[in-house]
C-alpha cells in the first residue's frame, strides 16, 4: 500500500515517517525510526515485538499521549501534530479509551465510579454517569460488582472494569497495552472476547499491544516491531510467514 | 465522545450497545465539577496519608491558635486594671508613663490643673502600688491597691457580689477580688469581715468583686483614695492617676488634647491607654518573641508534615493522576484537583486544630490559672496560616502531577 494510493477517509489511524527521539547529544535514543501504519476502522490490529522495540511509544503517538519527533500522526481525521496542547487533551477525552496493563483504577471508587471516570471527567453528573456506567458493566458479567472497590475484585475482573471505564463513553479509538499480561490465560481469553465482542464496531478502531501470543487469534492484523521500526504487517495466521509490508 | 449528542455525527454503529444514550440534560454547569469529587475520593482513600495530611495541618492550627490565643490572654491581663475600672473615658498620667504598671506619681495639685481644663466635665484621683499585707495567720502576700476616690467612689470595680460598693465608706473597709481571697485562703469559703494588715494598718473585708486577672497575679484591693495612701509606703508624692469625663458634646479626644496642652501632662483616651500599654508589652518585653517562635514553629513543622505527607500521596497517586490526564484531564483541572484536596484537608485541620485549641482554653478557664483569650482575630490568622501551609504542602506535588507525562501509564 502506497501512500498515493491510499484513502485516508477510512482509516482510523494512519502514521507515515514516525520517528521519536529521546534524549541529546551523546544520551539520544531513536525509540521509532520511520513507523509507516494504517488501522481502518473495524479492525483490531495488534503491535507485538521484543521489549523495548518501540510498541508502547507508537501507541502512545497514536493515542497523542506523547509527542512525535517527526512524521505524521493522522488519528480519526485529525493531525494530532497539528493540535493544541488543549485540543489533544479534549481529543483523548471524547475520542481515546485506554486499558492499562495495570489497570490504574482508582482504589478508593467502586467498580461502577471507576468506570464512570471518563464520564465525569467530561462533566456528566456523578449518578447520571454512574448508571451509564453500570450498564456497560453489566454487559462485561459485572453486573453484581458495581458497589465492590478494585481490591475486592480478582485480576480478570479488574481489567473488565478498566474495559467498561475505557469503552463508556463510545472512543472512536481503543488503546490497550498488555490487556492480557497481568491475566492467567482463562481471564486473558475472556478479555480478549470482551474486546473483540463489544470494543471492534464498524465505526472504531482497537489497537492492542502485547507480548501475548495466546491472544495472537483475536486479531484482524499483526504488525511485529523490532528495533523501532515496522518489520510485517501480518494475519494471525500468517504470523511467523514471510513477512508482508506495512 | 459521541455521549450527549455532542459535535460528532452519529454512525451507524454507534448504538450498538447502548440500551440507553446519555442525554444532553445531564450535562452539569461549569460551576459543577465531579472530578472534584473524585479528587476527594482519592484523598480520603488513603486514610493513613489522609489522618497523616489532616495531622500536619491539626498540629499547626491547634498550635497557633492555643498560643496565640495565650498570648492574647497574656495582653488582656496586662490591661485588664484600665478595663475594670469603671466610669471615667480619660486617664491623665505624668507624660513618661508607657504602661499602666509604669508609674511616675503626681503632685495631688496635678488634679486641680485638669479640673480646670475647659471641656472636663470632672476629674478624681486615682491610686495604684503594690503593697505588702500580713495576713491574720502571720504570713505576708504581695497585694495590687486601687485608691478610687473618697467621695464619689468612681472606679470601683463593677463585679461585686459580697458586701456593696458603698461599704467601702466604712472605716478600713477594701473591697478583694475572688482570684485573689482564693489564693490567700485556698479551700476557705469566702467571708466578709477577714482582717489583715497593710503597712501596719488594719483593713476589714466588706465586699468580693469578681476582677479580671492581672499579669502579675496578685491579689487585688479597693478602697478608698484616702485610705489606700495610708496603706501604701511613705512618699511625697503617691497620686498615680487622675480619672477624668470629658464635658457633654466635647469628645474625649479633643479633652486630652487640651488637658495636654494646658498641664503639660499626658492624656490618653482608655482605648489609647489599652492600646499604648498592649504596644508597651509588645516592643519592650520578649513575649512576643517567645510566643511567635513558638508560633512560627508550629507553622514551620507543620508544613513540613502536612507538605511530606501530601507529597507521598500524590507520589503514591502519581500514575492514577496519570491516567486521569490520558484520559483527558486537563493540566488545568489537575491543578484544581490537586489544590482542591490541599484545601479539604486544610478545612478540617483548621476545624479540628482551631477546635482542640478552644477546647483547650475552655478546660484551662476551669482551672483558673492559664490566661486564654481566642479573639476572631486569631481565627482568621490561624486560617491564613492553614491556607498558607496547605498552599505550601501543595506545591510539590503540584509540580509533580503538572509534569507528569500521561505516557507513564504505559510504562509497566
Amino acid at each position: 500500500m502506497t501512500p498515493a494510493a491510499l484513502d485516508t477517509t477510512a482509516l482510523a489511524v494512519h502514521c507515515r515517517g514516525v520517528t521519536k527521539d529521546f534524549g541529546t547529544g551523546d544520551s539520544l535514543t531513536r525509540a521509532l525510526r520511520g513507523v509507516d501504519l494504517d488501522v481502518p476502522y473495524g479492525e483490531l490490529l495488534m503491535l507485538v515485538g521484543p521489549s523495548g522495540c518501540g510498541k508502547t511509544t507508537l501507541v502512545s503517538i497514536v493515542a497523542g499521549t506523547l509527542e512525535p519527533t517527526e512524521g505524521v500522526v493522522n488519528v480519526l481525521g485529525q493531525d494530532l501534530a497539528a493540535m493544541s496542547n488543549g485540543r489533544k487533551v479534549r481529543f483523548r477525552r471524547d475520542n481515546v479509551g485506554f486499558v492499562f496493563q495495570s489497570y490504574n483504577l482508582l482504589p478508593a471508587l467502586t467498580a461502577a465510579e471507576n468506570a464512570a471516570v471518563p464520564l465525569l471527567i467530561a462533566g456528566w453528573r456523578r449518578a447520571a454517569a454512574v448508571e451509564a456506567a453500570s450498564e456497560v458493566l453489566d454487559q462485561l458479567g459485572l453486573g453484581g460488582r458495581l458497589a465492590n472497590l478494585p481490591s475486592e475484585l480478582s485480576g480478570g475482573q479488574q481489567q473488565r472494569v478498566a474495559i467498561a471505564r475505557a469503552l463508556v463513553h463510545q472512543p472512536r479509538l481503543l488503546v490497550c497495552d498488555e490487556p492480557t499480561s497481568a491475566l492467567d490465560a482463562e481471564n486473558g481469553r475472556i478479555t480478549m472476547e470482551l474486546i473483540q465482542r463489544i470494543a471492534v464496531q464498524p465505526d472504531r478502531a482497537v489497537i492492542v499491544v502485547t507480548h501475548d501470543s495466546r491472544v495472537y487469534a483475536f486479531a484482524d492484523r499483526i504488525a511485529s516491531m523490532e528495533d523501532g521500526r515496522i518489520e510485517s504487517v501480518a494475519t494471525a495466521g500468517e504470523v511467523g510467514r514471510p513477512s508482508n509490508p506495512a | 465522545m459521541t455521549g450527549g449528542g455532542r459535535g460528532r455525527a452519529k454512525t451507524p454503529a454507534s448504538d450498538l450497545y447502548f440500551t440507553s444514550r446519555p442525554r444532553a440534560e445531564k450535562f452539569l454547569s461549569a460551576a459543577e465539577t465531579p472530578v472534584l469529587w473524585i479528587a476527594w475520593k482519592m484523598l480520603i482513600g488513603n486514610r493513613v496519608k489522609y489522618l497523616g495530611i489532616v495531622f500536619g495541618v491539626v498540629f499547626a492550627a491547634l498550635l497557633i491558635a492555643q498560643q496565640s490565643s495565650i498570648f492574647c490572654g497574656l495582653m488582656l491581663l496586662t490591661i485588664s486594671q484600665i478595663r475594670d475600672t469603671q466610669g471615667p473615658d480619660i486617664w491623665v498620667m505624668d507624660r513618661n508613663v508607657q504602661y499602666v504598671d509604669d508609674i511616675k506619681p503626681l503632685s495631688d495639685t496635678e488634679l486641680f490643673r485638669v479640673k480646670g481644663v475647659p471641656g472636663v466635665e470632672w476629674a478624681v484621683r486615682f491610686y495604684k502600688g503594690v503593697v505588702r499585707a500580713r495576713l491574720e495567720e502571720g504570713t505576708y502576700e504581695q497585694m495590687i491597691i486601687l485608691g478610687i476616690d473618697d467621695d464619689t467612689l468612681v472606679g470601683a470595680p463593677e463585679g461585686v457580689f459580697m458586701g456593696s460598693i458603698a461599704d467601702l465608706r466604712k472605716p478600713d473597709a477594701v473591697i478583694i477580688d475572688e482570684v485573689g481571697y482564693k489564693r490567700i485562703w485556698p479551700g476557705q469559703p469566702l467571708r466578709l469581715g477577714r482582717v489583715f494588715e497593710m503597712n501596719d494598718r488594719r483593713a476589714v473585708i466588706v465586699g468580693i468583686t469578681t476582677a479580671s486577672k492581672t499579669f502579675q497575679s496578685f491579689p487585688i484591693v479597693y478602697t478608698r483614695y484616702g485610705q489606700a495612701v495610708q496603706y501604701a509606703p511613705r512618699e511625697r508624692k503617691v497620686l498615680s492617676f487622675i480619672l477624668a469625663e470629658a464635658a457633654p458634646g466635647v469628645p474625649a479626644a479633643e479633652a486630652c488634647r487640651r488637658i495636654e496642652e494646658r498641664t503639660g501632662l499626658q492624656a490618653l483616651t482608655q482605648r489609647q491607654f489599652v492600646s499604648k500599654t498592649i504596644r508597651h508589652y509588645l516592643t519592650k518585653t520578649g513575649i512576643p518573641i517567645n510566643f511567635g517562635i513558638t508560633v512560627l514553629l508550629g507553622f514551620l513543622v507543620g508544613t513540613a508534615i502536612a507538605g511530606q505527607t501530601f507529597y507521598l500521596f500524590t507520589v503514591e497517586n502519581i500514575r492514577q493522576f496519570g491516567a486521569l490526564k490520558a484520559m483527558g484531564t486537563s493540566n488545568w483541572m489537575i491543578l484544581v484537583m490537586v489544590l482542591s484536596q490541599a484545601l479539604q484537608v486544610g478545612v478540617v485541620g483548621y476545624g479540628v486544630g482551631v477546635g482542640l485549641a478552644a477546647l483547650f482554653g475552655v478546660f484551662t478557664k476551669g482551672l483558673g490559672r492559664l490566661s486564654f483569650y481566642m479573639p476572631w482575630e486569631v481565627l482568621v490568622m490561624t486560617a491564613v496560616a492553614v491556607l498558607v501551609i496547605v498552599l505550601l504542602a501543595s506545591l510539590l506535588s503540584i509540580r509533580k502531577v503538572l509534569v507528569v507525562d500521561p505516557a507513564i501509564v504505559f510504562r509497566g
